[in-house]
């Protein structure tokens, strides 16, 4: 008996296809967004972080660090500025503090004048202090800048660094013998020439000390509670959005739709209506989200008002027009359950929801800007992170308000279908 | 004189291979109720939402009031009014929001809302469970509301397609009462049902349509006339086998004889049962059963198709 219970429910999950879609092909889809994202087909390499650097010493030591840090395979080096609208120059520490602001790149280090005198004093009063400002909102490219300035330092300049100790112990030791400074300088000249030939071995120890600077983190009280805000609250409005759409699905079957459409209501009206009806619960959707993150999670919502709502309303408009989208093109209730798990949660992942987009590799994060969702977040990262102004929120408007334009006129394309048969 | 409320003329319409309209043309006067009677398949559905502007015929056209209805418009339709055949309800509204609703898209505001809202209520039944909502009527309930959404805006013409399907008998009782009500009122119907009961019993005129095709038109008396008469039927089933002389006898008298079952026409019901009944009795044939039947619509549609309404 139990055989023939299983082979009754295999028979309807054959029939099935939204359930078939949901157990075999959504797993799968989503494990290749994921192993795209992390693991950029099968190249395991971590995401190459850009860095730019501000050389204010402009010796030949700043040159060799510069040089050195350009090598490494972990980072992308950015020395100029790169706006098409703008002349090219070399990034200063306003021009560089900007970029970082601007979300051009989560680091940049500037290595300050004199760095190059005194570059491996060990009296610890003239060390150099090199100053890396920070995007926080990347928790893994400050730690591993900094962590590769020390190993670039030793391995860039090695026997200047040996040099300096050789120094201090003359100096401190009551002076050295002229066979030892004979021998030294033989290793010494032994160490350029491996250097030069690229078998010397890097010294570990923290040599250069770095000041850190959060440049946009360091004045908000939760800076982080923005993003899981809209990465949540936006994959959130794109799942009820789709859902509310489905009423349209409900009013076909149960015939409503028919009846309506036998009224003054033409379809233009019917999905007009409705796609405004849903971007107003959109918005408030997302007020009463962001209103939870500022009342319980300290989210600093009131003193961006004006940039949350052109986001917002943006982007319940978008969602709204996606949802009647999927609606129309789909036949049942189980067919638009299917289809929009299997595309929000892809979009989700990819469009940042999951996982920060700045996160991904770059070619992934190019590709990620397809997903309209994307658009949404960057706005939001704009308004509550970059702290940018609204007139500046234009591209992210424009995107999701044509993308709502689109979806809507494919969605009145597509429910040709419910208007006469 | 004014324009006559509905005019079709030779609608073609076709599902894939399936013919569902084969040149349908009918005509409707005003405060005329036209059933459309035919089983489950024949094309009434599809005429009547051809009607309502909500089905693309291949050919043929459709004028309401004079004015050629294209389909899709609604402009051209505003006297006309559609209860379909599906509950066609928002279940989570209340009765009366249920109605605003439906009374707003047909373009009624403020106080003419309120009143044919309070009018449609009032003519449904429906008064004291205004405030319910409509997942929590009956079935009956429900048709009634369904009724009541379609006419909301008081057209001139309506249609109904199979109102009473699966409804209890005293709630069918009151949509019958509601129906008088708007021929009392004037009101041009189109009434689709596969029910002979109800087409005898509410229509001033009936099309039987089979398998996209009008068949016969006419009054029910006039239908009975052109087909099987206006006669009683009398059944007889026989105990045995009856002989061939006594076959030829009984076909002498008009009757019609399948296996140990005769059938007899008759007008002087109590005279020609009698006469039939002694010949049996003549011929040592034992009577098991013996019925009569009035003529009616089941029997045109068997004599103009061979086959039941309800086959």
């Amino acid at each position: 008996m139990i055989f023939h219970v299983i082979r009754n429910s295999a028979m309807n999950l054959r029939r099935d296809r939204a359930a078939l879609v949901l157990t075999f092909v959504l797993p799968i889809a989503f494990f290749s967004i994921f192993a795209g994202v992390f693991g950029a087909r099968g190249d395991s390499r971590t995401p190459r972080i850009r860095l730019i650097v501000v050389d204010e010493d402009r010796s030949d030591h700043s040159a060799a660090l510069v040089a050195a840090l350009g090598k490494e395979s972990g980072l992308n080096v950015m020395k100029e500025t790169a706006d098409k609208r703008a002349p090219v120059t070399a990034y200063d520490r306003a021009s560089a503090e900007a970029a970082v602001k601007a979300g051009r790149a989560p680091v940049a280090i500037v290595i300050p004048k004199g760095f190059g005198e005194s570059a491996f004093a060990f009296s610890s009063t003239n060390r150099p202090r090199m100053l890396l400002l920070a995007d926080s909102s990347d928790p893994i490219a400050p730690q591993m800048v900094t962590g590769l300035l020390q190993k670039v330092a030793m391995t860039s300049s090695p026997t200047t660094m040996a040099e300096a100790g050789i120094g201090e112990v003359d100096r401190w030791s009551g002076g050295l013998t002229a066979e030892q400074k004979g021998r030294l300088a033989a290793g010494l000249d032994r160490m350029r020439r491996d250097s030069a030939a690229g078998t010397g071995s890097a010294v570990s120890g923290a040599l250069i000390e770095v000041d850190v600077r959060d440049i946009l983190g360091e004045s908000k009280k939760a800076p982080l509670i923005a993003f899981y805000a809209a990465g949540t609250g936006v994959m959130f409005l794109l799942f009820s959005a789709s859902s509310a759409g489905g009423t349209l699905l409900e009013e076909s079957e149960s015939g409503t739709l028919d009846r309506l459409l036998s009224t003054r209501v033409t379809m233009t009206t019917l999905l007009l209506g409705k796609l405004l009806f849903l971007t107003i619960v959109g918005v408030v959707q997302l007020t009463v989200m962001f209103l939870w993150g500022a009342a319980v999670f300290g989210l600093e919502l009131f003193s961006h008002l004006g940039g949350f709502y052109v986001v917002t309303i943006a982007t319940a408009l978008a969602a709204s027009a996606f949802g009647l989208l999927l609606a129309s093109v789909c036949r049942t209730r189980a067919q638009l359950g299917a289809l929009s798990t299997l595309v929000i949660l892809i979009i989700s992942a990819l469009g940042g929801s999951m996982f920060p987009r700045f996160l991904m590799p770059e070619a992934v994060q190019r590709f990620s800007l397809i997903a309209f969702n994307s658009w949404a977040l960057e706005g939001y990262l704009k308004v509550f992170w970059r702290e940018e102004p609204t007139a500046r929120l234009w591209p992210e408007v424009a995107v999701l308000v044509g993308t709502a334009i689109l979806f809507t006129f494919i969605a009145r394309r597509v429910a040709r279908k419910w208007e006469i048969t | 004189m004014p324009p006559i409320p509905l005019r079709v003329a030779d609608l073609v319409k076709h599902f894939g291979s399936l013919t569902a309209l084969d040149g349908v043309s009918l005509e409707l006067s005003e405060g005329e109720i036209l059933g459309l009677l035919g089983p489950n398949g024949a094309g009434k559905t599809t005429l009547v939402r051809a009607i309502a502007g909500r089905v693309i015929p291949e050919a043929g056209s459709v004028s309401l009031f004079g004015v050629a209805a294209a389909p899709g418009d609604s402009g051209s339709r505003q006297k006309l009014g559609w209860v379909p055949q599906e509950i066609a309800l928002y279940p989570l509204l209340s009765v009366r929001e249920n109605l605003q609703s439906f009374g707003r898209f047909h373009g009624l505001l403020g106080p003419d809302l309120d009143a044919a809202i309070d009018e449609a209520l009032h003519w449904s039944g429906l008064a004291d469970r205004a405030g319910d909502r409509t997942k929590n009527l009956s079935g009956g309930m429900k048709r009634r509301l369904n009724m009541a959404a379609g006419v909301i805006h008081r057209p001139a013409l309506i249609l109904m397609d199979e109102p009473t399907v699966g409804v209890d008998p005293q709630s069918r009782e009151k949509i019958y009462a509601m129906i008088e009500e708007l021929r009392r009122g004037g009101v041009s119907i189109i009434y689709t049902t596969h029910y002979m009961e109800e087409a005898e019993r509410l229509c001033d005129r009936i099309a039987i349509i089979d398998r996209g095709k009008i068949i016969a038109d006419g009054s029910r008396d006039e239908l009975l006339r052109s087909t099987i008469g206006l006669e009683r039927e009398l059944t007889v089933d026989c105990g045995s086998a009856i002989p061939e002389p006594v076959r030829t006898l009984l076909s002498a008298r008009g009757a019609t004889v399948e296996g140990q079952r005769v059938r007899l026409p008759v007008r002087d019901t109590r005279r020609e049962m009698e006469a039939l009944l002694q010949l049996l009795d003549a011929e040592k044939i034992a009577v098991d059963d013996l019925s009569f039947r009035k003529p009616n619509l089941e029997a045109v549609f068997l004599h103009l198709t061979g086959r039941g309404l309800r086959e």
